[in-house]
């Protein structure tokens, strides 16, 4: 009996070495699945509080006489060539009239955007009756006026380390004190196609751009995923070629996504001469890269409807095509639904593929075709990071928060599908 | 006409074929009341027309347009004065291009002369014959495959059997697209890695030391004669995998074991659907996160304590890359944890050993070849893995395995040869295929066996 004894005494003598290894590991795991969470918050704290503030953006009040002077020194105005930029200028100069010189009046006319110029031709092009007439206008100030006045730009610092000169700073300042700067909502985001002036850049070329691929995505990759589910699925008999396309399709969920590219570039653009940087192409190679996925997740819905229901439909008459196409199908449609939105949403945000097949050029126009030269979202956000304005860096964070909102949008959608909808047999 | 036009047209021709082929059957047996009278369906004859009018014709379509442009612009080469089609090839082409631009309104890079412009006035003839000949004949034989189709019917007519044996076609061709897409990517890769090969000897690419792929592109240009020994980008492209490597797997590993025996059901509720998160985000969000947050901020605190990190360290790409990798090993490891039969848990738990006992010692050596396999599929992502190298790793080809130095990897290499333009005879653009053949041969090999050693092991327990 001694031997059970000295046993129970080596285990007691043991616990506490054990219940803290027990205590460690336990520790550590909490510790590990922290880790992404706090990233994840880092993450989203980061993004967000480098991103909001390009919702807003700072636009100067001007009144701009709308002088035939200036822009119709012939008698006729010419919307093309006329000197708008005179205009803005010219009502600048009125409100710092401090300015002497033409360096200095350079200076000032630097915190004016490009895009004030425009602002007002289009006006005049609206309402031509306004000309000779003055006129308050809202327009975009420059961007490192913008910066300013978030705050991103450090007025303490020595001057010829920052973007902006003392002497710009104090007429922002006096501008600012006189009412004439003000915060708005920055629509120019979302209307405006890419720009080098980072104040009247905006994703809406992008955002067409990965809408056209998209749509070509998914008229492409969600017939042929569903059929190639029911095809294995239902009908194709166990053999070499079934498994070697089961094997392939398993592969192709994981080659890298720039081999897609590659294979876009050989064969859409080389070979078949496609046009670059197009829609088209873009959404064929994402057609490509997420039929695996689709695939995949219709193949799960279909073994999930049960075979009763097969047996049941064969048993009344039904062709095994009618049964598929009649029962099973829209029993697993639900399933392959969630599956191609989650597809889709992978396609969003895909961009190396992308960066292959020439949709990474800089491209002012907003597609409006399927063949157009476009951009996407994820590769607008690329070209963005590279810039090196802060403006630019704001913007960046601006577009990932839009496209990550569509990315949940998306997500959220497949998630209420599967509970709405999904059957528990 | 423009080929919308035409695939409306078609399709409207499909629509009438239907019930025309509908209507045939049904008055076959006289009226619909009849039905059991015909082989199979009214419908069934209706698609069996439609299949008929439009599958010839669009067949047709697809082929002629792959041919289209060649033939065309064949026809143009052909009606050019002589000593244009005498001219070197890439001169040619610069020219048929030039001709295609003035053809559709473009701006044109060279002076325009007479023989241009006609070549443009004849090429936009071609293109409008072309289309007008496309046309007709599609028009044509979805008219006559319909009306043959349509005479066809009778009352025995199998028409469920035929529609249905070419559903099965649709079917199966369908799914052929995978093996295909596998095939395009072998041959595309292939055949422009051959012809580098052809330039640039196979073993200096595997072996040489030197990566500096600028070739010169005037022949009496100075010094860059372009050198490529892919050593560095592989060593480049260990050192960032093997950096996400030791983040993502013991963090991943240990997410799952928490998640799998330790935490309540609301706390995996919670802390799950966040990890699923992670792995939506898009890589170029994390590129930028790893070039404008962390390699700045490992820059200062490098700085701070007195080591010399640079701003594009393999650091900061391989740490973000990490933390990307985390969901995919956890959850791959989940599956293989929760693959272990809970007899094997319950008996070691049951013997007195405490929880992190029958972890390590009876479930992880059960799970480990799930595991390793998903550990696999881990380092395969992390390989072909770009936007975040592309932002965050540099480009200059550094043979270093110090972690807080630039390097550069293959798939950043593969990114800047092929933006911009391109010249597909020059060494420079070929290496990027030579370089997406060898990343496409790791990653496949790392892939089969990493799927197969899952799948083998998640059978055994089943």
């Amino acid at each position: 009996m001694s031997d059970t004894h000295s046993t129970a005494e080596k285990v007691a003598a043991g616990l506490g070495r054990r219940r803290r290894k027990e205590f460690v590991f336990r520790t550590l795991g909490m510790f590990a699945t922290g880790v992404g969470i706090l990233f994840l918050a880092v993450f989203f704290a980061t993004l967000i509080g480098n991103g909001a503030s390009a919702f807003k953006q700072t636009f100067m009040k001007l009144e701009v006489e709308l002088s035939a002077d200036i822009i119709a020194p012939g008698g006729e105005l010419d919307l093309v060539y006329a000197d708008f930029d005179g205009l803005t200028r010219a009502a600048l100069r009125d409100k710092l009239p401090d300015a002497s010189g033409r360096s200095q009046r350079r200076e000032m006319y630097r915190l004016l955007s490009a895009g004030a110029g425009y602002q007002v031709r289009d006006f005049l092009k609206a309402n031509p009756h306004t000309l000779g007439t003055t006129q308050t206008f809202w327009v975009p100030a420059a961007s490192n006026v913008d910066m300013l006045m978030k705050g991103n730009i450090d007025a303490t610092i020595d001057e010829t380390l920052r973007p902006l000169s003392d002497r710009q700073i104090a007429w922002i300042r006096s501008l600012d004190e006189a009412g004439d700067l003000e915060s708005r909502f920055n629509m120019a985001l979302f209307t405006n196609g890419d720009s080098r002036e980072p104040e009247l850049a905006g994703i809406k070329g992008a955002m067409m751009g990965s809408l056209f691929m998209l749509l070509v995505t998914i008229s492409l990759s969600f017939p042929i995923g569903v059929a190639a589910a029911i095809y294995l699925e239902e009908f194709a008999p166990k053999n070499r070629w079934s498994d070697l396309i089961e094997v392939n399709i398993n592969n192709l969920a994981a080659v890298p996504s720039i081999v897609f590219g590659l294979l876009g570039l050989a064969v859409f653009i080389n070979w078949m001469s496609l046009p670059r940087s197009a829609p088209l192409v873009g959404g064929l190679v994402l057609t490509l890269l997420t039929l695996p996925v689709i695939i995949i997740a219709s193949r799960a819905a279909i073994k999930a409807v049960p075979p009763s229901i097969r047996e049941a439909a064969l048993g009344l008459g039904a062709s095994q095509m009618q049964v598929v196409f009649h029962h099973v199908m829209p029993l697993a449609m639900p399933g392959m639904l969630t599956g191609t939105i989650i597809g889709m949403s992978r396609a969003l945000g895909e961009s190396a593929p992308l960066l292959m097949i020439g949709m990474v050029a800089f491209i002012v126009d907003v597609p409006t075709s399927f063949t157009d030269p476009a951009s996407a979202l994820p590769v607008q956000i690329y070209l963005w990071a590279d810039s090196p304005e802060r403006a630019f860096a704001e913007r960046t964070s601006a577009a990932i928060i839009v496209l990550l909102a569509f990315l949940l949008l998306m997500n959220l959608a497949a998630v209420i599908l599967r509970r709405r909808m999904e059957r528990k047999w | 006409m423009q080929s919308t036009t035409l695939i409306l047209l078609l399709a409207l021709l499909a629509t009438a074929a239907f019930f025309f082929g509908r209507g045939r059957s049904l008055s076959l047996v006289g009226g619909p009341g009849h039905g059991p009278a015909l082989h199979s369906l009214p419908g069934y004859y209706g698609y069996f027309v439609a299949i008929w009018c439009v599958l010839p014709a669009l067949l047709l379509m697809s082929g002629w347009m792959l041919l289209e442009s060649r033939v065309v612009t064949a026809l143009v080469i052909a009606g050019l004065p002589e000593s244009y089609q005498l001219m070197p090839e890439g001169q040619l082409n610069l020219l048929i291009n030039n001709i295609q631009n003035l053809a559709s309104g473009d701006v044109v890079s060279v002076a325009v002369d007479e023989s241009m412009q006609a070549a443009a006035t004849e090429l936009n003839g071609y293109l409008t014959k072309s289309r007008q000949l496309l046309a007709a004949f599609a028009l044509g034989l979805a008219c006559l495959g319909g009306a043959l189709a349509w005479r066809r019917i009778d009352r025995d007519f199998r028409a469920r059997n035929r529609v249905e044996a070419v559903v099965r076609w649709l079917l199966i061709g369908a799914s052929s697209i995978a093996v295909l897409t596998t095939i395009g990517i072998v041959l595309s890769v292939l055949f422009e890695a051959i012809r580098f090969f052809q330039k640039v000897p196979a073993t200096e690419f595997l072996f040489g030391t030197t990566w500096s792929p600028q070739t010169a592109i005037r022949a009496d240009q100075v010094g860059s004669s372009g050198s490529f020994g892919a050593i560095p980008l592989f060593a480049g492209t260990m050192l960032i995998t093997s950096i996400a490597m030791v983040i993502a797997v013991p963090i991943g590993l240990m997410t799952a074991i928490y998640l799998a025996e330790y935490s309540t059901t609301r706390v995996r509720g919670i802390a799950k659907p966040l990890l699923e998160v992670l792995a939506g985000i898009p890589t170029v969000v994390y590129g930028f996160f790893a070039a404008l947050t962390v390699a700045p901020w490992l820059r200062s605190t490098g700085d701070s304590v007195g080591i010399a990190v640079s701003s594009e360290s393999a650091l900061a790409a391989g740490l973000v890359m990490g933390i990307m990798i985390i969901p995919l090993v956890s959850s791959l490891s989940d599956d293989a944890i929760n693959a272990v039969p809970s007899a094997m848990r319950d008996g070691a738990l049951g013997l007195g050993s405490t929880r992190s006992e029958t972890m390590t010692k009876v479930i992880l050596p059960a799970a480990l070849p799930g595991i390793v396999g998903g550990i696999l599929l881990a380092v395969s992502r992390a390989i072909g893995e770009t936007m975040i190298v592309v932002m965050a790793a540099g480009l200059a080809a550094n043979l270093t395995a110090n972690p807080f130095e630039a390097v550069t990897t293959v798939t950043v290499q593969i990114v800047t040869l092929l933006v911009g333009d391109q010249e597909f005879d020059s060494a420079k653009t070929l290496a990027a295929f030579a370089l997406g053949l060898m990343l496409f041969v790791v990653t496949l090999c790392l892939n089969v066996l990493g799927i197969s050693v899952v799948r083998k092991y998640r059978e055994q327990y089943d």
